[in-house]
């Protein structure tokens, strides 16, 4: 029963976190100025890139290095939140891609602000278009906090702290290492399948247009 | 000095020059019409005017006040150039009132019952008082436009610039339209690029003909079309009639 308000507590405060920064990012991607476009894709190729697992560790022990304590439930939260935003700037941005650019040329026309326009104009239609996908995260939000808390990420932490303690300096440069080499192992995949998916679907079309 | 002053405008995309030295002026409350072949510039033209794409070279001016000056608070100036466009782009989440309204609270600061009185008497200047309560997915082409009209009408504009805006109507409703832009006229200048020749020679004041990026000929609609003194505007002329029907 703790296990369960825990999980609904991760769940929505996580969710509240992921959600708030996908949007900004989301919109820094597709209206801002350079280099905001720039770094909100960077975080989404790095945070897709690195498991959920990776992410926890990286943020407890990481942030202790650096001389920040914080407990275990606030590390889950963070990493959750660090992970799913990665996610959801896709749902927003396609949301966002869909309504047409026209409307934000006209709120301009009208002496709006490029900010207003995505306040008055893009953000109400946006949060309407999202809401599938939005709720489509938030299952996965919700399995992905109970399977942190089954495998005992939070009994985990409590535990290397320990090892930090001890060894502070190796602690942090092996985690980085494992962090870096899954990420260069998923990035190297997915680009692999995303190539892979391009040329299916080219030679596709000429098989249809051979018909 | 005339309201609006346009000086030797240049614009280009990549290597392409659309604009190659636009230069004309408009006083207080006259109405010129543009016409001219498909990717001459009309568009760009217009943008470049409020600044949606600032010309390359060139100066616009209004009422005084260089545009084209990069310091200058542009979110101010456009709220005097009202945009009509050719597919309307209405907000989609919001009434027909608010679509109208909405300028009027965020940008000129007007408190909510304030906005919707003057977006109501807006959308009674167009004949839409029975439409304000509907979105846009439940209006016709003719009534989509017409609130688009009250939109930059509500923000009291010196000028309004229209792209083509009966362009996207099917036949039975540019009527409607062309109607409540008539009825502005001598009220407020407009600046209209339309291939309405009928509407271009009852209503403008001047037409100008715009062809690879500059302006072939200018002047009032009787000498426009019955001696212009340019080769390439009679063609034009004359392939337009035949195009959209001679009157
Ligand atoms: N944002 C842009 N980027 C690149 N090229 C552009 C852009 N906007 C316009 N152009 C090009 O500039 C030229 C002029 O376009 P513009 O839309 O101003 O013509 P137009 O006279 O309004 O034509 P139409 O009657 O079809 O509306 C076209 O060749 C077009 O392809
Ligand atoms: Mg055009």
């Amino acid at each position: 029963m703790r296990g369960l308000a825990v999980t609904i507590e991760l769940t929505l405060l996580s969710m509240l976190c992921a959600s708030t920064l996908a949007i900004m990012m989301a919109f820094g991607r597709s209206y801002g100025k350079q280099p905001l476009p720039f770094i909100a894709l960077i975080y989404e190729k790095i945070f897709r890139g690195i498991p959920l697992i990776v992410i926890f560790i990286l943020v407890y022990f990481g942030l202790a290095q650096i001389g920040i304590l914080i407990d275990a439930f606030s590390a889950a939260i963070i990493g959750l939140a660090l992970h799913s935003t990665a996610y959801q700037i896709q749902i927003y941005r396609s949301a966002i891609n869909s309504i047409p650019e026209g409307q934000v040329i006209a709120a301009q026309s009208l002496g709006m602000s490029k900010l207003q326009a995505i306040r008055y104009i893009l953000l109400p239609q946006m949060l309407r278009l999202s809401i599938p996908g939005w709720s489509n995260e938030f299952t996965i939000i919700l399995k992905d906090t109970s399977i942190a808390i089954a495998i005992g990420v939070v009994e985990l932490m409590r535990q290397g702290r320990y090892v930090i303690v001890r060894e502070p300096s190796v602690a942090l440069y092996i985690l980085l290492v494992v962090a870096l080499i899954y990420f260069i192992f998923v990035f190297t995949i997915n680009r692999g399948l995303s190539y892979l998916e391009k040329r299916y679907h080219i030679s596709g079309l000429e098989i249809t247009k051979a018909r | 000095m005339p309201m609006l002053d346009v000086k030797n405008i240049h614009k280009s995309f990549e290597t392409t020059e659309v604009l190659k030295g636009i230069s004309f002026s408009m006083e207080k409350e006259e109405t010129k019409v543009i016409i001219g072949t498909s990717g001459t510039g009309k568009s760009t033209l217009l943008r470049c005017l409020n600044q949606l794409d600032p010309p390359d070279e060139g100066e616009v001016w209004l009422d005084g006040e260089e545009l084209t000056n990069p310091s200058i608070d542009i979110n101010r100036i456009r709220q005097k150039i009202g945009f009509v466009f050719q597919d309307f782009n209405l907000f989609n989440h919001l009434t027909a009132l608010r679509n109208v309204s909405i300028g009027l609270e965020k940008v000129k600061q007007l408190n909510k019952e304030k906005a919707r009185e003057r977006a109501m008497d807006e959308l009674k200047r167009v004949g839409l008082e029975k439409q304000i309560n509907q979105y846009p997915a439940q209006l016709s082409g003719g009534q989509k436009q017409r609130v688009g009209i009250a939109r930059a009408l509500a923000m009291d504009p010196d000028i309004i610039l229209f792209d083509e805006p009966t362009s996207a109507l099917d036949p039975e409703l540019i009527g409607d339209v062309l109607d409540v832009m008539k009825s502005l006229y001598g009220k407020v200048a407009m600046l209209i690029v339309t291939h309405e020749m009928g509407f271009a020679r009852n209503v403008a004041d001047e037409i100008i003909f715009m062809e690879g990026g500059v302006i072939v000929e200018k002047g009032p609609p009787k000498q426009m079309f019955q001696s212009p003194t340019k080769q390439r505007t009679k063609e034009f002329l004359g392939r337009i009639a035949t195009l959209y029907g001679a009157e």
